[in-house]
């Protein structure tokens, strides 16, 4: 299992440092939004990949860890999406803006003399 | 722990500008006198407060000098812990300093040319002054992009073409290293299992050695996202063109800004990775030498370069981050002392520049078309006239102009007698004598002092050059109607300059308080033992579970 994430989230990662790297706003965005699923996904799996393991225990008294999945990359990653969801949300906005204002999707703001 | 009264102080430098700013979005745009009040005062509360946190930091006031406060009274591993020593407090009574010279210099016009200026200021504030004061590196991630959200609606405040397109750069590159600070969090998380700086700290020693490799590269990519935001050589091309195109009193802001990550550096260094005497760090410290050579070198060959003011500004803010990056490398607690010196002097005055610039590009272009075009965008309506009763124009303005640009190249370039020069003279000064004068070492200096010493004072060269070719150009060769200034504008520069003066005049007192800066950022075992034994405050309700 773990080979298999690995493999994901260096295809996802790979792909969104490609796309970042092209001239066209919208391609820039959508390796935005990779970069960040690849993130997303690294940052749970730090916890440990585990199956059918409850985060929490409503027990009282001492626990076995090895009975229950790490709580706390799943907390970090709730906070990630949240805030990378904002951010590329944000950043669409501008992205929209300089479209309007320059008449031309290339990052630069103007399209490359050929 | 006495008096927990006192301990609030450690979040309200974070709580009163959350307010502040939630209070300021529902105000309308109409009432700027209003909007300005509130964020004036806050502004003014957060100087107060920043100015008794050093107070309280210096006199023994806290058990070794640190401010613990535990966030929701949860036991320190476990919860986030803000925590405020000597350097915490002076970084907070810096930025708020900066602060209130770039509300001042806003209140003329820029606060007006968009909304919700003040509350998007206010959330800046609160990032920053977090960043300062958490222990936990997730909730540094926190307020890193609260800060940096605030910061993409500021680049962007005063909407016009170029500042879209910077705007554009910056929030890609922002986006991309806070990935990279996720990735790095996640790492130094899988390796030590926990994000508390002090808990870090301790766990290090019993790492074994896959999980240290592991730690380390986490570090690493951590180290890339803190040195992207204090624009060092190969990661810091975004900020000339950001810095010249954003507004003055937000520029003046990301100046403060690119010192957060010089902060962060100097912290967490010093902190998981100084080796136990306490001296140089053990990983990274070349590193981090030579990153910051070759961005002095960088930032020296684009200030020669560069024709425009802006950009000038923007490179000597690089030479700053590259001098700072290299003392830090360097690593001694003298070398650092000075170092901080120079960090003061140099935000200052990069700071007072940037607001300087528009200044003076109004000798040779008194108009505001872009006013007018951003004024109709966000349909305003009370547009403020040119010479509106917004304080008033201050005679003299040429000889004040060209004074305050004067005392801005002497502090950037270094030379006597302002602050710059007495900060690369003990910077100097400490580099040839790392162990301090009275150690019979007969060594005259390594050559990597040398080759910094050598390319600081290049730098201050090319920053003479520029600037008095700018000088000469613009104050003695255009014959020019002197401009209008506003008082507040030119109060805001001046401020900051006077500060300048008297950190030269005060320079004796000022270098022994950062001296015990220093030396208390080269105790790390006093930082975790003051933070891990933090006792919850009893008698109010404990979170379950936690007795």
């Amino acid at each position: 299992m773990e080979i298999v994430i690995a493999i994901a989230i260096g295809v996802l990662f790979g792909s969104g440092v490609w796309l970042v790297l092209r001239p066209r706003t919208f391609q820039v965005i959508t390796g935005l939004l990779l970069l960040s699923y690849a993130v997303n996904l690294f940052i749970f799996i730090m916890g440990r990949l585990s199956i059918n393991l409850p985060p929490l225990t409503l027990e009282k008294g001492p626990i076995d860890p090895a009975l229950y999945a790490d709580p706390v990359p799943q907390a970090l990653v709730l906070t990630a999406i949240v805030i990378g969801f904002a951010t590329t949300a944000l950043y669409l906005v501008v992205l929209l803006a300089s479209r309007g204002m320059t008449g031309t999707d290339h990052v630069e703001g103007r399209e490359p003399e050929l | 722990m006495s008096n927990h009264w006192l301990d609030q102080l450690l979040i309200t430098p974070i709580l009163l500008p959350l307010l502040s700013a939630a209070l300021l979005v529902f105000i309308n745009q109409r009432r700027h006198q209003l909007k300005f009040t509130i964020n004036l005062l806050s502004c003014l509360a957060l100087l107060v407060n920043a100015g008794a946190l050093v107070y309280l930091t210096d006199t023994g006031h806290w058990p070794r000098d640190i401010g613990v406060y535990l966030a929701a009274n949860w036991a320190t591993p476990f919860g986030i812990a803000l925590m405020a020593d000597r350097l915490a407090a002076m970084m907070l009574l810096l930025s708020a300093v900066i602060a209130l010279a770039a509300l001042l210099y806003a209140y003329a016009r820029w606060s007006r040319t968009g909304v919700h200026f003040h509350s998007l200021f206010q959330f800046l504030l609160m990032g920053i002054n977090g960043a300062f004061l958490t222990g936990d590196l997730f909730n540094l991630f926190v307020f890193f992009e609260i800060m940096l959200a605030a910061s993409y609606g500021l680049v962007l405040h005063g909407f016009n073409a170029a500042r879209v397109r910077a705007g554009m750069q910056y929030i890609v590159i922002n986006l991309v290293s806070s990935f990279f600070f996720l990735i790095g969090v996640a790492l130094i998380y899988a390796a030590a299992g926990t994000l508390n700086m002090a808990d870090l700290a301790t766990r290090l020693t019993g790492l074994n050695a896959t999980d240290r490799l592991l730690l380390e590269t986490g570090a690493a990519i951590l180290a890339v996202a803190f040195l992207t935001k204090s624009a060092v050589w190969p990661l810091g091309f975004w900020l000339p063109t950001t810095y010249s195109a954003a507004s003055p009193p937000v520029a003046a802001m990301l100046v403060l800004m690119t010192k957060v990550g010089v902060y962060i550096l100097l912290r967490l260094w010093l902190l998981v990775f100084a080796d136990h005497a306490g001296v140089a760090s053990a990983l990274g410290g070349n590193a981090l030498l030579t990153i910051g050579v070759v961005t002095i070198a960088f930032g020296s060959i684009g200030l020669l370069a560069s024709q425009e003011l802006g950009r000038m500004a923007g490179y000597s803010a690089i030479i700053s981050s590259g001098t700072l990056l290299a003392a830090i490398g360097y690593g001694q607690p003298n070398v650092i002392s000075a170092a901080l010196f120079y960090l003061l002097s140099s935000t200052l005055a990069v700071a007072a520049l940037v607001m300087l610039i528009e200044l003076i590009e109004r000798i040779r272009k008194p108009s505001a078309a872009m006013l007018a075009l951003t004024m109709e965008a966000f349909a305003i309506g009370d547009a403020p006239e040119q010479d509106d009763s917004a304080g008033v124009p201050i005679p003299a303005a040429m000889a004040f102009l060209g004074l305050a640009f004067f005392a801005c190249a002497l502090i950037i370039a270094g030379l006597p007698p302002l602050s710059g020069f007495i900060a690369k003279f003990s910077l100097f000064h400490a580099m040839l004598n790392p162990y301090g004068l009275s150690a019979v070492t007969a060594d005259v200096g390594t050559l990597a002092a040398w080759l910094l010493m050598a390319l600081i004072i290049v730098s201050g060269l090319a920053a003479v050059i520029s600037l008095m070719r700018y000088g000469v150009r613009t104050f003695w060769a255009t014959e020019s109607t002197p401009p209008r200034l506003q008082l507040t504008e030119a109060g805001a520069v001046a401020g900051l300059l006077f500060l300048c003066v008297v950190a030269t005049v005060q320079a004796g007192p000022l270098r022994s308080y950062l001296d015990r800066v220093s030396i208390g950022l080269h105790h790390p075992a006093d930082y975790t033992q003051r933070v891990l034994s933090t006792p919850t405050v009893p008698g109010v309700v404990n979170p379950e579970g936690s007795e």
